[in-house]
């Protein structure tokens, strides 16, 4: 039954995804695109914190590396096509070795390593002038060409972006399904029971970094050429957290977590425009009440319904058996 | 092979001037069941660890089928074939009962890269349901393992160090918290486990620590009496039960 209606769910989902931006205007257009840009981020954060249990909040800085990888590398005359592999790579090398703190360190401690990685990568973003531009960023960002078809369009752009995710979301899904999800998840449950057992922590660790380094990197180039104007500025801690929180709301763990988790992130913003002033206030609120009442994000709705009428059903159960007990010896003492 | 499975050879470990472990030897033989006991902070569970690389011995040496396992970490101990239980609960809260003993034995199937394209269950679901049957956990086996109760728990803790067919596993503790009438079905498990009633390919040799001295009593066919890091007294439960120095030092008169 969760399997059918989960099938039907990503069905209609992908319909409306196919169907939505006729629907809109070019900035509608432009904010699903960089919601699917933030999907595909958040979904390699959700394995490296959400299935492999690593707080990191340096996920930003993959972003980045991703998106100043492809800017510099267009900028050089290489191309696109190019530019992505190399994204990716590099933040598959760059992951691998910001796994390494999580070897010795865990939890709180592990975060601020990782958030120490952030800010150091978003310095280099910065000061780095002669390759980064600093401060003025790097401008005129192409968007590439696919089978001669250019992808300038904002709506080409969207369904190109919507391509890459869904075979990333494929990909990942495979990966989640395949022992690599269950070695994951016991290493986020019980490190030290997962080794006992003869799961490799270490190897595991690093790659659910390297991974979700990856996811980073292809969303941080995806990023460069959608708004065509990157500076170190959407790399920052700020965006790490901002990150985290989209996989934290989603739901860790849950698959589709992220999708929910950035359209939290990236489209309610924009909904509480009319707050004005009030938007972070309203914002912030909001995410509060969120974790007070779902503290295992938006997707964990259906289990908890699903919970609540188990033991419902149990407890029923439990009276119906104590009802007939009590009829039983009723019965027994009249004889 | 006729050698001892395990030999451990005057393992000592301290913690600063806390001498826990001071010179213990033993050998467990092919196909035992070695117990281990005596009063809290005798160093029983100290030993276990250093067996089992948890912690680094300060000195002694660990055999393993005659080769030096000595300093080797749990994870290469497990893929040489030791599985272990701890003292406290270990269960993976959040995966299926069923997940929990497939993912018990994953590992030793295949490469690392072989596995990513490997069925979800590894080709272990046959296995990990001769399991949920012996240990008749069928009914919760598509329940997530932390909402089982405490019993049902420990048995899929044990169900899971027998999953990769481990040639020695190590049980800290198997009945500790678990109600009267499950210690005896525990013990029932732990010896057709022992005489490979249709599970395992390998004869399992089991190191055991418990309190519990009926259950130690009952299943074990030798028994290590450790007092203050020290090794009073080995033999056979009945040589134990007479043995008067442990008489007067744990079991009471």
């Amino acid at each position: 039954m969760k399997k059918q209606s989960a099938i039907i769910f990503t069905s209609v989902a992908l319909l409306a995804l196919l169907v939505a931006p006729h629907f809109l205007k070019s900035y509608g257009v432009y904010l699903l695109t960089y919601w699917l840009v933030f999907i595909l981020a958040a979904m390699g954060l959700n394995l490296t914190v959400g299935y492999a249990g690593q707080k990191s909040l340096g996920h930003a800085a993959f972003f980045g590396i991703g998106a100043y990888t492809v800017a510099i590398m267009m900028k050089a005359g290489f191309s696109f096509w190019l530019g992505l592999p190399a994204a990716a790579a590099i933040c598959f090398v760059t992951g691998i070795l910001v796994g390494f703190p999580a070897l010795r360190v865990q939890t709180i401690y592990l975060a601020f390593a990782t958030l120490g990685f952030n800010t150091a990568a978003w310095l280099v973003m910065r000061n780095e002038e002669q390759y980064t531009g600093g401060t003025f960023g790097i401008n005129n960002i192409a968007r590439p060409e696919l089978f001669g078809l250019s992808l300038d369009g904002a709506l080409a752009y969207y369904y190109f972006t919507l391509g890459v995710t869904i075979v990333f979301g494929l990909l990942l899904f495979g990966l989640l399904r395949s022992p690599w999800g269950k070695a994951f998840t016991a290493l986020r449950d019980n490190p030290i029971r997962a080794e006992s057992l003869g799961v490799d922590v270490r190897n595991y660790t690093l790659l659910s970094f390297a991974i979700g380094a990856v996811y980073a990197g292809v969303a941080g180039a995806l990023f460069a050429s959608l708004v065509q104007f990157i500076d170190p500025a959407p790399f920052g801690v700020g965006q790490s957290i901002m990150m985290y929180l989209m996989v934290v709301i989603g739901g860790p763990g849950y698959f589709f977590g992220p999708v929910v988790g950035a359209a939290v992130g990236v489209v309610l913003p924009e909904w509480l425009r009319f707050a004005q002033d009030w938007y972070l206030f309203v914002f912030g609120s909001a995410v509060v009440l969120l974790m007070i009442w779902l503290p295992d994000g938006l997707l964990s709705i259906p289990d908890r319904i699903r919970a609540r009428r188990e033991s419902r059903e149990a407890s029923a159960a439990r009276a119906a058996a104590v009802t007939a007990a009590a009829a039983n010896a009723g019965k027994g003492s009249g004889a | 092979m006729s050698g001892p499975l395990l030999e451990v050879k005057g393992l000592k470990k301290s913690y600063g001037a806390i001498r826990a472990v001071g010179g213990v030897s033993f050998q467990v033989m092919p196909g035992e069941i070695f117990g281990v006991i005596g009063p809290n902070g005798s160093g029983k569970t100290t030993m276990f660890n250093s067996v089992l690389g948890q912690i680094e011995p300060d000195a002694g040496e660990i055999h393993l089928n005659g080769q030096n396992i000595t300093g080797l970490s749990p994870l290469q101990l497990n893929q040489r074939g030791v599985g272990r239980t701890f003292q406290t609960l270990q269960v993976f809260g959040k995966m299926s009962v069923r997940d929990n003993l497939i993912v018990a034995a994953q590992e030793h199937r295949g490469t690392m890269w072989s596995r990513m394209f490997a069925p979800g269950d590894s080709g272990l679901g046959a296995k990990a349901d001769e399991l949920i049957d012996l240990f008749g956990i069928r009914h919760v086996a598509d329940k997530p393992a932390g909402s089982l109760s405490y019993g049902q728990q420990k048995l899929v803790d044990i169900a899971m160090a027998f999953m990769s067919e481990p040639a020695l596993v190590l049980l800290d503790e198997p009945c500790a918290g678990v109600n009267p009438s499950l210690v005896g079905g525990i013990s029932t498990l732990l010896k057709q486990l022992n005489q490979q009633s249709g599970v395992g390919k390998r004869a399992s040799s089991f190191v055991v620590i418990e309190h519990n001295m009926d259950f130690v009593m009952d299943l074990c066919h030798r028994i290590m009496v450790m007092v203050e890091g020290e090794v009073m007294a080995i033999g056979t439960p009945d040589e134990i039960r007479a043995n008067k120095q442990v008489l007067a030092a744990y079991l009471g008169s």
